[in-house]
């Protein structure tokens, strides 16, 4: 199972608490994760990214095993360590604020 | 016993706000969405159970969220968790939050260019919904003003949206340029004798109507003066604020303009200014008394760039002949050291007798006055601030 982890407001939209787990059919990437992910929770479509162009929103950045994967290509395979279940997928709003 | 139900959108969540009759006594329940901007919220006319409400983050986007239970519970509108978001044809189902500007050869019209605020041409993006208008006659259409200017429309609901591209397909829109706001489409009034007649205004292009359900659109802007623009009688360009209709006389408009409060006895197919004895003619909102048609009102405002009442005194106005002749409602209002706003969707009516007005501040108070204004109190004092109020009174 893949572990994903959502901000805050996209947990209160999904009304999920903590980690989210999904099965993911073939290579664990980007889009196949969000795929999965919009998939058990349509209410999610759009607020990750972008309904048309699929583009990840300017304000959302993702990352796993302590690296930042918001410029990667959605189709590189994610870590390892992501597929197994090991370490969560973290999607993060970007920090703002004082 | 009757009652009325009051709709605050803020930067930071809704409230529902309910009272009986007699408007002293006041639930407040809330925050609903915390932490995200909720432009608007209004209820269904001919269902007043069913409301709308316009969610929208910088960081996540717009989200449209309905209740079917008069704002005790709330949902998205769209696939619900768990089923298939595409139909067994592979055709995507409804999805509450898709605003996608319609570029089909068919019914569209090409992505163009509007103009950015230096006059260079710019794409349409879409960022959030302003404004929500709900069917005169059926609950499940409603009516979305967004920005980039374009008006879309639900027929089921809120699950999925179809722009009605002839408006942004208008020969003017390339030269469209936004408000300091942003180039929303912030105005939506349907006309209850002219099923398919609507006006929209848009900062800062000005007002348009179509008579024929949003297929074709005519500018109405004739009479309107805008100092600021190359031409400051152009048929397009000028930062209309707000226009209001009585529902019993829908060929007169009034209109708060960026300066200026104007009249139409036409449709709009031409304005008079009705400033008169105003104090300052910028402001934001302007609403129509519900049972005198020629009673208006607004909240007169310093200056385009000091947005806050002159002279620190929170002041409505309040007409009883259509603009001209203005009085001052302050009983109940502070009257020193405010330097609150009034945006353009934050004042309503309640149309019990006498007729209620409400008005919200960016300060975070709302106001309300159960003697059509000439007495006001806080309902509440310490909301985040606050973008619209709506009133629906209840049977």
């Amino acid at each position: 199972m893949i572990r994903v982890v959502l901000p805050a407001h996209l947990r209160t939209l999904a009304h999920v608490d903590g980690e989210v787990k999904l099965h993911v059919e073939g290579p664990v990437t980007q889009r196949s994760v969000l795929d999965a992910l919009e998939a058990c929770y349509p209410m999610l479509r759009g607020t990750i990214r972008d309904h048309v162009t699929q583009q990840r929103r300017a304000f959302v950045r993702f990352f796993a095993c302590e690296q930042d994967l918001s410029h990667e290509s959605p189709d590189a395979p994610l870590p390892d360590a992501v597929g197994m279940g090991a370490e969560p997928f973290l999607i993060v709003g970007a920090m703002a604020g004082g | 016993m009757s009652g009325v139900r009051v709709l605050v959108g803020t930067r930071k969540g809704a409230f529902v706000l309910t009272s009986d009759a007699k408007r002293e006594r006041w639930d407040i329940s809330g925050p609903h969405f915390a932490g995200w901007e909720i432009y608007h919220l209004k209820g269904s006319p001919v269902e007043p159970n069913r409301l709308y409400a316009s969610q929208s983050s910088g960081w996540f986007g717009q989200i449209i969220q309905r209740s079917d239970d008069g704002g005790k519970t709330w949902h998205q509108p769209g696939t619900p968790p768990g089923e298939p978001t595409t139909t067994s044809g592979g055709m995507p189902k409804g999805e509450s939050n898709k605003f996608v500007y319609d570029t089909s050869p068919e019914t569209g019209k090409p992505l163009t260019t509007h103009l950015w605020y230096d006059g260079t041409p710019h794409p349409w993006e879409f960022a959030r919904v302003w404004h929500l208008e709900p069917s005169l006659t059926d609950p499940d259409t409603v009516y979305a003003g967004v920005e980039d200017a374009a008006l879309f429309r639900s027929t089921d609901g809120g699950q999925t949206w179809q722009e009605l591209p002839g408006l942004r397909g208008h020969s003017s829109a390339s030269s469209w340029q936004p408000g300091a706001g942003g180039m929303c489409l912030h105005t939506i009034v349907l006309d209850p004798s002219h099923p398919g007649r609507i006006f929209i205004a848009i900062s800062a292009a000005g007002v348009f109507r179509t008579d024929d359900a949003g297929k074709t659109w005519r500018p109405m802007n004739r009479g309107l003066r805008s100092e600021g623009i190359p031409d400051p009688t152009a048929e397009v360009g000028h930062c209309v604020h707000r226009i209001a209709m009585h529902r019993s006389r829908p060929g007169v408009l009034f209109m708060q303009k960026h300066w200026d409060v104007m009249r139409s006895d036409d449709a709009g197919e031409s304005w008079r200014e009705v400033s008169g004895n105003l104090p300052t003619d910028f402001g934001f909102p302007i609403d129509v008394h519900a049972h005198e048609p020629d009673t208006i009102y607004v909240v007169p405002i310093k200056s385009d760039s000091e947005h806050y009442p002159p002279d620190g005194k929170l002041r409505v106005y309040r007409s009883r002949t259509g603009g001209n002749e203005w009085e001052a409602l302050t009983k109940g209002l502070p009257q020193s050291h405010c330097y609150v706003n009034v945006l353009r969707d934050a004042m309503a009516v309640d149309s019990l007798d006498p007729c209620g007005v409400y008005v919200g501040t960016t300060g975070g108070q709302v106001y309300a006055s159960a003697d059509a204004g000439d007495s006001w109190a806080p309902i509440v004092r310490d909301l985040p601030a606050v973008v619209s109020v709506e009133v629906q009174t209840l049977p």
